[in-house]
């Protein structure tokens, strides 16, 4: 054990994250908590802060960095306004489980409660986001406190925590020492799985003719990409994802049959109400991926791998559930299991991928007429990068294109906002993945809509010259929501048109490269120009106005009743 | 199609912590359930707390909320029973004129039958208290009420189960790390 050394509570913030390795923060400065910036100046050798220009953009990239890395990501605000700005961040954590730690200042514990400047109740505005708050007004519990938020952050399911601190606390001197956080004896973060239901799972494994895996982060978040792969091979079972799974398994494996839910595959989705077995791994029934609950996959047994046991039976009514983290459970299955093939079950999603890429995804990348799709710009991406770029996606038609149609060979290289649909979210994201995995390109595919709710985040792109690569696609309307007053509210576009600003000008404004496109014979060049330049780089597509994402399941309809058009 | 609804009483053990009581009731908000009732209290082993809550919803339901609550860190374990699964309570106080015990005999037959107490006695005022079970509070309730009542309180319920909860092995479990 360290001997104890007498500093301030602030300082002891700044030691505290880097007795957890943390080297990044982003954060944004304030009156409440200055005793912890003042830290940082001294220590900026070993912590490198970064400036974002809201505090949401913090939160974002905290995100984009965390979910790449597979660290946790760590963001800094001051009180009232700069805590309040990282709810939606929070939030968009908790529901995609990424482990995030935020630190805010609070006022003076003597004016706690006195609606003194710059206070707000952000631990009772943060508790139904969080997966642990806590308020310091005593110097004394930052070390416990901090190990414990860390320890609760990436422990089992993961999730952000915010640890709010007085700023008489930051001043207080304390001696302090560090020690790491191994467990809280309120908490089982890892529960235990049954023995007896490895085998059940194993018996209804071998015996069954059509099983189905659909697959979700928890296979990302658990690093068990390679037992999954291992599990899918020995069995030959079909695998589906859902679209924060992506990446998880190569998009060339010859068992990825393709994303489930609402813009997903035809096959997949189509097929679940055929299965005879469906495997759920780490993933957690979203509506979006269901549909309609009361047909959904009522004609299949259901194994549900889970590390988060108030998952199991939450939407879908399960047979066998398998707690735990599937690193370390799907091997368990995987030895036990007959070496198996689907061929001709196989074959099936392949047929519906024909009637699919006849329907819909030849005119999507391929496109004939003379509108640029957003289809055939991730295509040109694909091509450009060889399935090596990491992509974060915002929220709307663009993200369902790009994630139905980027290809991936690595894991971690998918960043998107799934449960939350947080527009404004893909920007700041991709500055934090770009930091968070350097060596890799990274391409950040965004809207018009949700590139305007962050685009001050440039700013800090530019600042830092994180090499990120921006991608907006362009049609003027706020088109996902546009799609669906089309299809559901008889055309009444109401306030879904934008008229947008010269983005070109924007970017460079901020000394960033750019260049706007509008016709498809600029559109090669321009992705490999964008992509070979070494620097921050802006490209502005225009693409079709009143283009629609198929197939479509339209909300409350059955997983089955897909629409291809 | 609506499903089954049922009183539980839920009870959950935790660690001490501020901010615990608005964690647990945010998860009831957010599915738009109704409390109601709740007490918090000092359980039977030191520095752990325990809530009990009353609720009237489906069985999947509280399955569902029972798993949200444990899923909450700082919470040890949660329990969901029926009411024939418990043992419970209520304790009323009832605030009346003193000159109604006077003027009026008949109160005092009403205390004597529905064996509640006097707890105390004023020139001005007098307080009787009932403790048992709903129906049996209520009645008292019905039967003061056309003698005015001054003040009239309940308290939320207090409960234990028939069955073990085993809390000490719980956090023997845990702590063993």
């Amino acid at each position: 054990m360290n001997k104890s050394i007498n500093i301030s509570g602030a300082e002891a913030v700044i030691r505290c994250l880097i007795e957890e390795g943390v080297d990044l923060i982003y954060g944004y400065p304030g009156g409440a908590i200055m005793p912890i910036y003042d830290e940082l100046y001294k220590f900026q050798d070993k912590l490198n802060h970064v400036l974002t220009r809201h505090e949401q953009g913090a939160t974002h990239a905290a995100q984009g960095y965390s979910r790449v890395s597979g660290k946790v990501g760590v963001v800094t605000a001051t009180s009232g306004p700069g805590a309040t700005n990282l709810v939606t961040g929070i939030a968009d954590a908790q529901i995609d489980s990424t482990p995030m730690v935020c630190i805010t200042g609070q006022v003076a514990s003597h004016l706690l409660g006195s609606d003194a400047f710059q206070e707000t109740d952000i631990i009772g505005i943060s508790t139904p986001v969080t997966k642990w708050n806590c308020q310091i007004t005593k110097a004394v519990d930052i070390p416990k406190v901090l190990a414990k938020a860390f320890y609760i952050a990436k422990s089992g399911r993961p999730g952000p925590v915010l640890i709010d601190i007085t700023k008489d606390a930051q001043f207080e001197m304390m001696d302090f020492h560090y020690e790491k956080c191994y467990s809280v004896r309120s908490y089982i973060p890892t529960p235990k799985y049954s023995i007896n239901d490895i085998e059940k799972a194993v018996k209804l494994i071998d015996s069954s003719k059509k099983p189905l895996i659909v697959w979700g982060q928890g296979v990302i978040l658990g690093n068990a990409e390679n037992e999954f792969k291992e599990f899918i091979e020995k069995t030959g079972i079909p695998a589906a994802w859902t679209i924060l799974g992506l990446s998880g398994l190569p998009t060339e494996h010859p068992l990825n049959v393709g994303m489930v839910g609402m813009h997903g595959n035809y096959g997949p989705n189509v097929l679940t109400n055929e299965c005879d077995l469906l495997i759920a791994i780490g993933m957690r029934f979203d509506d979006r991926v269901t549909g309609n609950l009361e047909t959904y996959a009522k004609q299949a047994k259901i194994i549900h791998f889970e590390i988060d046991p108030a998952e199991i039976n939450k939407n879908v009514d399960v047979d066998i559930a398998i707690l735990g983290n599937v690193k370390e459970t799907i091997p368990k299955v995987t030895n036990l299991i007959k070496k198996n093939s689907h061929k001709k079950w196989l074959n099936k999603f392949h047929t519906f991928y024909e009637i699919e890429y006849e329907k819909v995804i030849k005119d999507d990348i391929h496109p004939s007429k003379d509108g640029l799709t957003m289809g055939e710009v991730i295509r040109e991406i694909n091509e450009a990068s060889d399935g090596n770029a990491i992509i974060v996606t915002d929220v709307g038609q663009h993200q369902m294109v790009a994630c139905r149609y980027a290809s991936f060979k690595e894991s971690k290289s998918n960043v998107t906002s799934g449960g939350l649909g947080t527009m404004g979210f893909a920007l700041p994201a991709a500055l934090g993945a770009k930091m968070g995995a350097p060596e890799r390109e990274v391409v950040a595919i965004i809207g018009d809509g949700g590139y305007q709710m962050t685009i001050q985040e440039l700013g800090t792109i530019f600042q830092t010259g994180a090499a990120v690569k921006i991608v907006v696609l362009n049609n003027e309307y706020l088109g996902m929501v546009r799609q669906w007053q089309q299809m559901f509210f008889e055309k009444r576009y109401a306030s879904t048109e934008m008229i947008n600003p010269d983005f070109v000008a924007i970017a460079k404004g901020y000394y960033i490269d750019a260049k706007k496109i509008e016709k498809r014979d600029e559109l090669k060049t321009s992705i490999t120009n964008m992509m070979n330049s070494n620097k921050p780089y802006f490209l502005e597509v225009k693409v079709e106005k009143e283009a629609n994402v198929f197939p479509m399941i339209p909300s409350g309809a059955s997983v089955s009743d897909i629409r291809l058009e | 199609m609506t499903e089954k609804i049922n009183t539980y009483t839920i009870s959950i053990y935790t660690e001490n912590n501020i901010g615990l009581l608005n964690r647990i009731s945010a998860i009831f908000l957010k599915r738009h359930i109704n409390i109601e009732s709740l007490t918090t209290s000092q359980s039977e082993i030191e520095n752990i707390f325990r809530f009990v809550i009353v609720v009237t919803i489906s069985d999947s339901k509280i399955k569902r909320i029972i798993k949200q609550i444990e899923k909450q860190i700082e919470v040890i374990a949660a329990f969901s029973h029926t009411d024939k699964e418990t043992i419970f309570l209520e304790t009323a106080l009832y605030k009346v004129k003193s000159k109604s015990l006077f003027d009026e005999k008949h109160i005092q037959k009403i205390i004597k039958e529905s064996q509640a107490n006097i707890v105390t006695v004023s020139p001005n005022y007098f307080v009787i208290e009932k403790t048992g079970w709903r129906e049996e509070t209520e009645k008292l309730y019905d039967s003061l009420e056309p003698y005015g009542l001054l003040q009239f309180v309940r308290s939320g319920r207090i409960s234990v189960s028939k069955e073990a909860m085993n809390i000490s092995n719980i956090l023997g479990l845990n702590t063993d790390k």
